[in-house]
């Protein structure tokens, strides 16, 4: 499989993501909208460590490039899991705060 | 065609097919599962990719305990569809612009590249994806970005807490 249709898919789905962040006004959806920005660059990730190791093992049949990609991630996996539970509780606070999820309320940096 | 074309290219569109649907949904409950099924879809592409371990993290990390916290958080504001907000139209046009222009620029960028022709992605084959190189890695060279993580998740933890308890 070329590498090209898979950056095509994994552009398509990062600016599906784009276009729900700016379009959308709750913030809930803007969170998911990030979310799935963010799995579009695993998805492209992963697809660049195959192509690395496929490239690495016609060199050396014992050859493990490509893994790193992989590692890093499961990082990113994990520093989201991290960010969407900040996240949704700050979510809750404004809910609580205004009784709403529009960010449009959130503009009192503004003047 | 092969299978794997077949596959890829099947689990692609259900992907953007769902993914837009997570966009054009009015309520917020339809576009948790909506996204939900994106992500199975992404696993898919993992196993396509033999990225066996990460397919099986990204079901139960995502699809399992993010998007659960989704739901519970949609469930216990009992967000309703019909008094959500809407931007306005030219808003929104002008949002579906920029993100087009963004794919349209980003998709003729990587068209005109020339190290990238040619170039394979190696499918259904290779061992790196499989738990027992990932976990050598993850233990011998990885180890301190592996703490240093756990580090992260207690302050997240805690800032949850903090900000939840206010």
């Amino acid at each position: 499989m070329p590498i090209q249709y898979y950056i095509f898919f994994c552009l398509t789905l990062f600016s599906i993501g784009v276009i729900g962040v700016l379009t959308r006004r709750n913030a809930i959806i803007v969170f998911m909208c990030i979310e799935l920005m963010l799995n579009a660059v695993n998805l492209l990730l992963v697809a660049f460590s195959k192509m690395h190791h496929g490239a690495a093992l016609q060199l050396s049949p014992t050859s493990t490039a490509g893994i790193d990609a992989q590692i890093f991630v499961f990082f990113i996996m994990v520093v989201a899991a991290a960010e969407v539970s900040v996240g949704l509780a700050i979510i809750v606070m404004m809910y609580r705060n205004t009784h709403s999820t529009d960010i449009n309320f959130l503009n009192r940096l503004k003047n | 065609m092969s299978i794997i074309e077949i596959l890829f290219f099947a689990l692609s569109a259900f992907a953007v097919v769902s993914a837009i649907m997570v966009l054009i949904s009015k309520n917020p409950i339809h576009s948790v599962l909506w996204l939900i099924l994106v992500f199975f879809a992404i696993s898919g592409h993992y196993i396509l990719l033999n990225a066996q371990f990460l397919a099986i993290v990204n079901i139960i990390v995502y699809a399992g305990a993010i998007m659960v916290l989704f739901l519970f958080v949609i469930m216990l504001m009992n967000v309703k569809n019909d008094n959500e907000p809407q931007k306005k139209l030219i808003i929104k046009f002008i949002g579906v612009l920029s993100g087009g222009s963004l794919l349209t620029l980003l998709v003729a960028l990587v068209k005109q590249t020339t190290q990238l022709e040619g170039k394979q992605v190696m499918m259904k084959e290779g061992t790196i994806g499989l738990i027992n190189p990932l976990g050598n890695a993850l233990f011998t060279d990885y180890v301190m970005p592996f703490e240093i993580s756990s580090v992260l998740f207690l302050s997240a933890m805690v800032g949850a807490v903090i900000i939840g308890k206010k």
